[in-house]
């Protein structure tokens, strides 16, 4: 305690230190931005889905009905709807359908999708293993484009203390106009 | 506990004037612009609450919409829809004012910055300039909250209408006006503040503690200020972070939350409560310490179970960081996220309760004595309970789904913060306002102050109970007829919490025109901590010879 140039630097040591851990944390909180995103991906978590190769190859007699939502921005003159509103399909079983979107505007315009699934828990179950999900879509004016999606419901969902009781999952898609910075993350979460 | 010793006077000459405030290094100097700072930010903050309260007090829309005319200048048939987002932006800058620039202040800037140097026996703080620093900041980020308030949020309306918690998308695409970066930019100013602060507490309880001050014998205001900060040091960088990735999705196009790109507004909200549940402990803590000095000092005992008290706050600090969620479980958690939040947040309400039931065992046997202080610190103890079960209540992510973003959580967190926090101020105020400035107050008007202010903050708030329960949303200008009867009750509540606050003015210009002089330690043998050693007020510096602790 005698020393006055001691005592500083031990102040400086201690500031330094302090500063280091509040420098971390902001750190941290641009780490969870992409942290986060892989947590979702990984886990399902609010009913991200799945992306797969082609189904698994085991299917159930057990049916689970799957209603298909469709939104489109209000920034975007389309009309969007899906093909048909609700599908009964088999556990396991691939299955495609497909949405319809018009562009109603005199000129062309592109659209990006974001999607999910409801209720939140069913989407590490829900597989897609062909969509138009990460991909920009250009409609010039007038044109009207059917847009696919193969997808299949893994068995496991049976498993699974919180989804088993599960009788319906809704797909929702919901259509913005692109910009070239969203395709490029959209790119980024595809590569992913 | 403490020797005591001869304060010995300064040797070069003080700044006087402008220049001893402006450019102060002192950290009592400094305690004391921050303690004024704050009585002003909770006056205008009260105002917005009280012109709140009006509007409330009766269904339909009584005065937001002249005010609105009168303060923005709109025609007639705009004044309505402006009136309406006054009274949400009234909301916002109510929260962030008395959380920032209200209790913050008075806790840390004020109290800690008096207090902690003379109750561990230092000279000053570690670093006086960066201290200085710390303090003036909070000036232009208190101006530029106000700016906030007067300048386009949503197109053709004023201010920021986000709630203290800016959520997007309403903060981000609601708000394509400037004073949502006005109140970002506001907060970032105010949370460099509090992190220069906060390396400066830690440093200088950790480094400059007199000789024989061990961190076990620390007094438990200096423990509760040492979890404070370190709460602060982790957080405030989260939040800082969170509202920066907002200013940038607000103009320089980024998406982190812009859901049509990919991004998503979920995370902000993660990122918000990770910083916003230490906030509330960051906010209390303090509270915890000044509480624990006052009771111990009018029981003329020393507080029961000290090492328990200081790890409890410790407990508190480190589970405060692991149950965030509970304040989003309307989200779409799964069962077993919302089962791990509901039981972590219970497990706070232990550590709490060592508190709670701390306090009552220190006055058990005590040889009491009803002086203001400790009338105010009884009332906080009450208080902070009340609030404190309606918080257990709350953690049950069932009853949640029925209570969220009601009037029911309204009134629980204005239990634990509105009446626990500044009653623990108050008392602490009246506790330490002899040392501080050298003057006796009248006993007679703090303890009118506090009966005033008990019976008007108990109408406001337990009312709203009821309302919640029943269903009344918060964050509405308006709200069915039903609701009508209780509202009433709760606005009479705030108009009487006002008459406290003038009589808590009265009695601060009473005491300094009276000038009785308070002795060195006005509260006898009770009172232990080495602030008392010496005169009323301190002089300029003090322990130039460190003091040894026995």
């Amino acid at each position: 305690m005698s020393d006055r140039g001691d005592i500083q630097r031990k102040n400086k040591r201690v500031a330094v230190m302090a500063l280091g851990v509040s420098l971390a944390m902001l750190g941290a909180a641009y780490a969870s931005v992409p942290l986060y995103r892989i947590f979702c991906q990984v886990t399902g978590f609010g009913g991200t889905t799945q992306r797969a190769e082609a189904a698994t190859g085991q299917v159930l007699d057990t049916e689970i009905s799957v209603r298909f939502d469709a939104n489109v921005s209000d920034k975007l003159s389309w009309k969007f709807h899906a093909g048909q509103p609700t599908i009964r399909v088999r556990l396991g079983e691939p299955t495609l359908i497909h949405y319809v979107a018009t562009n109603t505007a005199t000129h062309e315009t592109t659209g990006t999708a974001i999607f999910n699934v409801t209720p939140p828990e069913a989407g590490i179950y829900f597989n897609k293993i062909e969509c138009f999900c990460f991909t920009e879509q250009t409609l010039k004016a007038g044109e009207r484009a059917e847009m696919p999606v193969q997808f299949f419901v893994d068995p496991d969902i049976l498993k699974d203390p919180d989804t088993r009781a599960i009788k319906e999952i809704t797909l929702s898609y919901s259509f913005y106009p692109a910009t070239t910075k969203a395709a490029d993350k959209q790119a980024a979460v595809s590569t992913n | 506990m403490a020797t005591a010793h001869a304060a010995h006077d300064d040797h070069h000459a003080d700044p006087t004037g402008w220049r001893r405030y402006v450019y102060s290094t002192n950290h009592k100097d400094i305690g004391t612009m921050y303690l004024w700072f704050s009585i002003m930010a909770g006056v205008v903050g009260g105002i917005l609450s009280v012109l709140m309260r009006m509007e409330l007090q009766e269904p339909g829309i009584q005065i937001f919409h002249g005010l609105a005319q009168m303060v923005y200048g709109v025609g007639a048939d705009a004044a309505l829809d402006n009136g309406k987002h006054m009274f949400n932006s009234f909301v916002t800058a109510h929260g962030l004012i008395m959380v920032f620039f209200m209790i913050m202040p008075a806790m840390i800037g004020g109290f800690g910055n008096w207090f902690v140097p003379l109750m561990i026996g230092a000279p000053d703080m570690a670093f006086p300039r960066m201290n200085n620093i710390s303090f003036w900041l909070l000036v232009p980020a208190f101006t530029l909250l106000l700016i906030s308030m007067f300048v386009e949020g949503p197109a053709g309306m004023h201010g920021a209408g986000t709630g203290w918690t800016v959520y997007a998308p309403l903060s981000t695409s609601a708000h394509p006006g400037p004073s949502v970066d006005f109140a970002i930019l506001s907060l970032h100013i105010a949370g460099a503040s509090s992190i220069l602060g906060a390396i400066n507490f830690i440093t200088t309880i950790f480094n400059m503690r007199a000789p024989g001050m061990t961190l076990h014998k620390m007094p438990l205001f200096v423990w509760a200020v040492l979890v404070t900060v370190f709460l602060l040091l982790l957080s405030l960088p989260v939040l800082a972070g969170a509202i920066t990735m907002l200013l940038t999705d607000r103009n320089f196009g980024t998406s982190f939350f812009e859901a049509s790109q990919g991004g998503d507004p979920v995370l902000y909200q993660h990122l918000f409560w990770f910083f916003g549940h230490p906030e509330v402990y960051i906010l209390i803590l303090p509270g915890f310490g000044i509480i624990s000095h006052i009771v111990s000092t009018f029981s003329r005992k020393p507080v029961f179970g000290y090492l328990g008290m200081a790890y409890a706050m410790v407990a508190i600090g480190v589970v405060g960081f692991i149950v965030w969620a509970h304040h989003m479980y309307t989200v779409g958690l799964d069962a077993d996220t919302q089962a791990y939040f509901v039981a972590a947040t219970m497990i706070i309400a232990v550590p709490t309760g060592v508190k709670i039931f701390s306090w009552i065992a220190t006055m058990w046997g005590g040889s009491i004595e009803f002086r203001a202080p400790m009338v105010w610190a009884i009332g906080f103890i009450f208080l902070f309970t009340v609030g404190g079960v309606t918080g257990v209540v709350l953690a049950n992510a069932g009853v949640d789904r029925s209570l969220h973003d009601t009037y029911y959580v309204v009134a629980h967190f204005h239990y634990t913060m509105s009446l626990g926090a500044t009653f623990a101020i108050f008392a602490g105020w009246y506790y330490w306002f002899p040392k501080i400035f050298g003057y006796m107050y009248s006993d007679a008007i703090a303890k009118l102050h506090f009966w005033v202010t008990f019976v008007g903050v108990n109408l406001i708030f337990f009312p709203q109970h009821f309302l919640g329960l029943a269903g009344m949303p918060r964050r509405y200008i308006d709200y069915p007829e039903v609701f009508a009867g209780w509202n009433y009750v709760s606005s009479i509540g705030s108009y009487i919490s006002a008459v406290g606050i003038l009589i808590f003015i009265f009695g601060v210009i009473q005491a300094f025109s009276k000038k009785v002089k308070a002795a060195d330690n006005p509260w006898g043998e009770g009172a232990t901590t080495l602030e008392w050693t010496l005169p009323s007020p301190p002089p300029f510096h003090q322990f130039s010879t460190l003091p040894v602790i026995k």
